[in-house]
């Protein structure tokens, strides 16, 4: 299904442990550059795990990995990563684009210099990125106001476009739909898969609510039963395919709206619940 | 410690004349000492309190600045320069908190311990105030601050020690501002983050100590936090954030150490009371403008 776009990761009958337990095991997945791939399942079925050990945090017990041709951790300097839902509460007086700013140089030794002092090339260039990523996440208007006083939404792209300003080739997020409200978890999910069309980042996404996306995603990773599939959303979120993965009987049904409802898992209730009516 | 208002044993007094109040200032050694030191303890003070405001780290700058009272009154106990009180005091303190104090939302729950260590810190700094019989004059220089009797040899450390802190932050300013914003989205880009808050809590110690030897250990949020508050309240860039702070906090401190020479109200509450009336101009300045920024 991939063949066209050149992978980016891989994971062959993998197996994950955090302190001893098993996470999950015998997980293959694969992520083309440019796809937009949804991590699914109900909490603690180790969907965090999978980023980790993307990121070389978490090392394999079995099976194999490789990220951007190397193993895990190598090229992290090419992973943007956004840690689980973080807010900044209104008294926080940083502008949107000096937190960018950081997600380009913030790593680095020194000090930020007042804007009034002349700018090297150096300086005028890694403007002009911010800038440009500004741009491309759509939060250009509302980067020069203290990040406290934007929305979570606004929040939200000004974090992506930190994680995105070093011109990553894979973009991981972890839960960023959570907290939002529905139409802002759309157009986040729109912005996604034109960052992966127009800069030709691989984006995965954690989310417990697959509906606000389903229509942007080219594949999704379903993890459950201590287990995951992966493939096309038609192929995965079918009852066959979750029936086997839970070990019970799962079913899953289309609500005329389009949206997916699944039902009957063992343990976690209404995985995909409407919960935003 | 000599201890005592000396306008009036000046000669001199207030003339109105800028520049003969000034030069009268300068004529004597421990005014020029007052200076120098207040000079460097508050360039330091407001650039690493302009961090501690950002990191919400004003509780351990506050447990810090009570662990300087019993150090500076046990040097004095056992015939030891006070200076070294201060320094040994809040970076053993400093040390002692780092694993307690993170700042920022990972913060844990031991603010209850802290505030133990807090009241043990104030009782046990009486009582060695007490039982250094003849000090007792010293007791009120050593929480609210004193100008007179800064020695060559204090100011010459605070100095240094204000150099080391500057050099510091200027090579580690920019991966401590990420850090102090948002630590996860720093860990995620590969700052040592919790190698960063261990070192910003030692430096955090050095400049609550170095403060503490102008501004008394009760008023160094005089210094440490108002001028930096200030700052934020006017500026929302962090470049031009940490050059207001150092320019409110000089401002303070050398009007604050003018008038306290011509006045006979202690220096410590003429900083503290010029710092907060800049800190009620600069929050009514933001709220005319309607709040948004």
């Amino acid at each position: 299904m991939t063949a066209s776009r050149p992978e980016v990761i891989r994971l062959d009958r993998a197996e994950a442990a955090l302190g001893g337990r098993r996470v999950w095991s015998d997980v293959s997945l694969e992520v083309g550059a440019g796809e937009f791939v949804a991590v699914l399942g109900p909490n603690g079925a180790g969907k965090s795990t999978l980023l980790k050990v993307i990121l070389g945090l978490v090392p394999l017990a079995a099976g194999t990995a490789s990220v951007l041709g190397e193993r895990p951790g190598a090229r992290n300097e090419s992973i943007g990563y956004l840690p689980q839902r973080r807010e900044f509460d209104p008294s926080v007086r940083v502008r949107g684009v000096d937190l960018v700013r950081l997600g380009l140089d913030g790593g680095r030794w020194g000090i930020p210099l007042p804007e009034w002092l002349p700018a090297g090339n150096g300086r005028r260039r890694a403007a002009a990125r911010v800038g440009e990523t500004l741009e491309l996440v759509g939060a250009a208007a509302h980067a020069e106001r203290p990040i406290g006083e934007l929305s979570g939404g606004e929040q939200q792209r000004i974090l992506i476009a930190q994680a995105l300003v070093r011109g990553p080739r894979v973009l991981m997020l972890d839960e960023p739909l959570d907290s939002l409200d529905l139409p802002s978890q759309r157009s986040v999910a729109a912005l996604l898969q034109r960052i992966c069309r127009i800069e030709n980042v691989a984006v995965l996404l954690v989310t417990h609510d697959v509906n606000p996306i389903l229509p942007y995603l080219d594949r999704v990773t379903y993890f459950a039963g201590a287990s995951a599939v992966a493939g096309r959303p038609e192929d995965v979120i079918t009852s066959p395919a979750l029936s086997k993965l839970y070990g019970v009987p799962i079913e899953v049904l289309h609500a005329s709206d389009g949206r997916l409802v699944v039902v009957g898992q063992p343990e976690a209730p209404h995985v995909h619940s409407p919960r935003h009516g | 410690m000599a201890d005592a208002p000396v306008a009036f044993a000046t000669g001199g007094g207030l003339t109105l004349n800028l520049a003969d109040d000034v030069r009268q200032l300068l004529t004597y050694h421990f005014m020029v000492n007052a200076l120098v030191a207040g000079t460097a303890v508050a360039v330091m003070a407001a650039v690493v309190g302009w961090f501690m405001v950002l990191r919400r780290q004003a509780f351990a700058g506050h447990t810090l600045s009570l662990i300087a009272f019993p150090g500076a009154a046990g040097a004095s106990l056992i015939g030891v320069p006070a200076a070294w009180g201060y320094f040994t005091a809040c970076g053993l303190g400093a040390v002692v908190l780092s694993p307690a104090s993170r700042g920022g939302r990972a913060r844990s729950a031991e603010t209850a311990a802290i505030g133990t260590v807090q009241a043990l810190a104030l009782g046990a700094g009486f009582l060695f105030v007490s039982l250094y019989h003849g000090l007792l004059n010293g007791i009120s220089g050593l929480l609210f601050g004193t100008f007179v009797g800064i020695a060559d040899g204090q100011v010459t450390a605070l100095i240094v020690v204000a150099a080391v802190a500057i050099a510091l932050v200027a090579v580690a300013g920019r991966p401590l501002l990420f850090a102090s914003l948002d630590d996860e989205g720093a860990a995620a880009a590969g700052v040592p983050v919790r190698a960063l808050g261990a070192g910003f809590l030692l430096l955090l110690g050095l400049a609550v100590a170095a403060t503490a030897q102008i501004t008394g250990t009760l008023l160094v949020f005089t210094l440490l936090v108002t001028p930096a508050a200030t700052a934020q309240a006017l500026t929302v860039r962090p470049g031009a954030g940490l050059v207001l702070a150092v320019a409110i906090s000089l401002l303070v401190t050398w009007l604050g150490l003018g008038i306290a020479y011509f006045s006979p109200l202690p220096v410590g509450f003429w900083i503290t009371s010029l710092s907060f009336g800049l800190y009620v101009l600069a929050r009514a300045w933001r709220a005319l403008r309607g709040g948004r920024r």
